[in-house]
């Protein structure tokens, strides 16, 4: 680069990446923050006024008539309508066609001559000359602005109610078990496909090229027929966690062997060469030098397939059932959005609590991650 | 649910003791039946020919069985289930496939997918190159890497409720807590119920993807332009290219093919878009796409598994032209090694 064209270029520069970042993070950043928020608050402001005050008007009930006091001959019903929280009152009314009539210190006459006075901190006096009558309290549309409140009742309540809590057991008995298992199964593939000789190999190798693309809707139908077949055989159920894991170490297995034998035949053949002349059998060789020294390799795919298995919908639609000892994150997630579609503090705090883990694995271990998809995919260019 | 959490513990290492017990005691077995050691040399030379020809196969064997069982069964038998009605019992000859081309709603599939099409894999992997050509040219260009490349860990389900978040929808005049409506509203616009508007939607569902995608870009094509020999860079500089002339002149064309694998594979998972569908629309207000309406015919009154199965096999024909393109590279790839 030449530097006196520069300074002027690099601002620019700094400039757009700084925006395309905000691009790329506020999303995440806005259901991070909506999920701490109130949820009164959160349902009517932005989150990007989270840490401003804000207006909400709401419907209050005083207390019922059984509660007023006789007090110089007046009967009185006080109490605090902002109930022990703080904010002010800044407007008040008694009828919904004028919620914002009065303002705060005013007293406003009512319809049957009772007094009523709201001050700004939310105290408030219901003044009347005769007994007050009636069974329930009097209506009082106040406008409150309320300063950011920050909670984790959101979470609490997801985690309690929403069984979110378990959901995220029955999506980590998953996810873990169908990580570990198709390793072990693709590593000694991979091997025999990089440094063993045999007829076929090359077609075997187009072969799991192949199978890398090949669509998952092709096998749900035909599985998920296997698995009622097998299920209604040994009268077991079609959907359980067996299967799943089964299924999720097929499905894998493609990338699996692609990647460890593209890492594998990488390696130098003189260590092979010189083990075997020290009479090392094929497993020794496997077990003793290759598998230590490919671990790059199966870091890279325990991390691709722990998310994908983690973060997966569709494998566990068809396989596992919906009941809540097998429902996971992804499919509550989705249920909710139909059941509690407007509720965004449930849905915010339960999306949260779903990519929390992925993104702790993001990004503790994104070296492998990267690593991995350079050797996944850069070699076909 | 401790049982539970017993239970997959106990599954996964009885699945690796398994393993390691199989390809252990094979190879055992194996050297026991052919013994190369201690024999003398003709026999010795025999039985060890016998051994490496065998012993591939007891490697490769528990991988074979389940690709088999998981992915190469289950294409014929899609195939086979396509041309069955929809219990899968009677044969009906093209019949789903004739249905097909009559439904509105799986033109419509076809029609949106296309634009997904068009537009996910074009736009992901052009921002991805820029965002790799300026992050490579600032010293906290790896930090603006991770942020942009995070979206990846994030679900397509957890994805769309981020995206929900942001279309939200209020009515004109109460205060909208959707970032994309307030901004419409801050400029004097009206506020709209993005998600539901037909043709447009396709659109506001797209920008998820490119949004999760455009890392992925990102990463390979960032490790690409860093392999650019510095040697054309500098010959391009004293010859008096521009910045722009030397990007698109003499690096873009050194990477076209790694721009190639970042196009196809973003492609086939946009043939394969199913979670951020589902949980934005369902299809409706005509969005549907072909992996929703798959999944949506194979469950929908008791599942038609012939019509479902057809509409994968839609998606797989879609697939077999990167699929060959993929296979021919990766033999070329092998004969240079």
């Amino acid at each position: 680069m030449n530097p006196a064209t520069r300074s002027p270029l690099m601002w620019v520069v700094h400039l757009s990446v700084l925006l395309i970042v905000a691009l790329w993070t506020l999303p995440t950043a806005g259901l991070l923050i909506s999920s701490l928020r109130d949820k009164d608050q959160l349902a009517v402001s932005g989150w990007w006024t989270a840490l401003s005050t804000s207006s909400q008007n709401i419907v209050v009930r005083a207390p019922g008539p059984d509660t007023q006091v006789e007090r110089d001959g007046k009967f009185v019903i006080s109490g605090n309508l902002l109930d022990g929280q703080t904010g002010q009152i800044s407007a008040f009314g008694f009828s919904s066609r004028e919620p914002t009539a009065f303002k705060a210190g005013e007293t406003a006459e009512l319809n049957d001559g009772e007094k009523l006075t709201v001050q700004a901190d939310g105290s408030f006096e219901i003044v009347s000359d005769k007994k007050i009558e009636g069974s329930r309290g009097q209506r009082i549309f106040v406008t409150a602005s309320s300063p950011p409140r920050f909670t984790f009742d959101n979470y609490a309540e997801v985690l309690g109610a929403e069984n979110i809590g378990r959901s995220f057991i029955n999506s980590l008995t998953v996810a873990v078990p169908a990580t570990i298992i198709p390793i072990m199964i693709a590593a000694f593939a991979a091997y025999a496909l990089a440094w063993m000789p045999f007829p076929g190999r090359a077609i075997l190798i187009a072969v799991v090229v192949g199978l890398l693309v090949v669509p998952l809707q092709m096998s749900l139908i035909p599985l998920l027929k296997l698995y009622n077949g097998v299920g209604a055989f040994f009268g077991v159920p079609a959907k359980t966690y067996v299967g799943i894991w089964l299924a999720h170490t097929g499905f894998g297995l493609p990338l699996a062997i692609y990647l460890l034998r593209n890492y594998m035949a990488g390696l130098p053949r003189e260590i092979m060469e010189s083990a075997r002349v020290d009479g090392a059998s094929d497993f020794d060789i496997f077990v003793k030098i290759i598998l230590p020294l490919s671990f790059p390799a199966l870091a890279s795919f325990a991390i691709f397939q722990f998310l994908w298995t983690w973060n997966d919908l569709l494998v566990a639609m068809v396989f596992l059932g919906a009941g809540p000892d097998e429902l996971v994150l992804t499919g509550r997630l989705v249920n909710l959005l139909g059941s509690r579609g407007g509720n965004w503090e449930i849905l915010t705090a339960s999306a949260f609590i779903t990519i929390v883990v992925p993104l702790i694995v993001f990004f503790s271990l994104q070296r492998y991650l990267v690593r991995g998809l350079l050797a996944g995919s850069v070699k076909g260019g | 649910m401790l049982f539970q959490l017993v239970k997959a513990a106990g599954f996964m290492l009885g699945g690796v003791i398994g393993c390691a017990a199989y390809f252990w005691g094979t190879s055992f077995i194996l050297d026991l039946i052919f013994p190369s050691k201690g024999k003398s040399g003709a026999i010795a030379s025999r039985n060890l020919r016998i051994t490496n020809a065998i012993r591939p196969w007891l490697f490769l064997g528990p991988a074979l069985l389940a690709l088999t069982v998981y992915l190469i069964y289950p294409v014929f038998m899609s195939l086979w289930y396509s041309v069955h009605d929809r219990a899968g019992q009677n044969f009906v000859g093209a019949s789903n496939y004739a249905w097909m081309i009559n439904d509105g709603e799986f033109r419509q599939s076809i029609y949106n997918n296309f634009l997904w099409l068009l537009v996910v894999p074009a736009l992901a992997t052009f921002f991805g190159l820029i965002i790799a050509a300026l992050t490579d040219r600032i010293w906290w260009g790896n930090i603006a890497k991770t942020l942009i490349f995070m979206p990846m860990a994030i679900s397509f389900v957890g994805a769309a409720v981020i995206w929900k978040f942001i279309y939200d929808f209020r009515p004109e005049g109460a205060e909208q807590i959707g970032l994309l409506n307030a901004i419409v509203v801050a400029f004097g616009g009206a506020p709209q119920a993005w998600i539901t508007l037909p043709f447009w939607n396709n659109f506001f569902l797209m920008a998820i993807l490119v949004w999760i995608q455009t890392g992925f870009a990102m990463v390979i094509l960032s490790a690409a332009l860093r392999g650019i020999p510095e040697e054309t860079i500098e010959a391009a500089v004293i010859d008096g290219a521009n910045g722009w002339q030397i990007f698109f002149k003499i690096m873009v064309p050194q990477i076209w093919g790694t721009i190639a694998v970042v196009w196809t594979t973003i492609t086939i998972l946009v043939l394969k878009v199913f979670d951020i569908v589902l949980a934005m629309t369902n299809g409706q207000w005509q969005s549907q796409v072909l992996a929703n309406l798959m999944f949506d015919w194979m469950f929908r009154g008791g599942g038609d598994f012939g019509r479902g199965a057809a509409i994968a096999v839609v998606i797989m024909i879609l697939v077999i032209p990167i699929m060959v393109w993929n296979i021919r590279n990766a033999a070329k790839e092998m004969k240079g090694h």
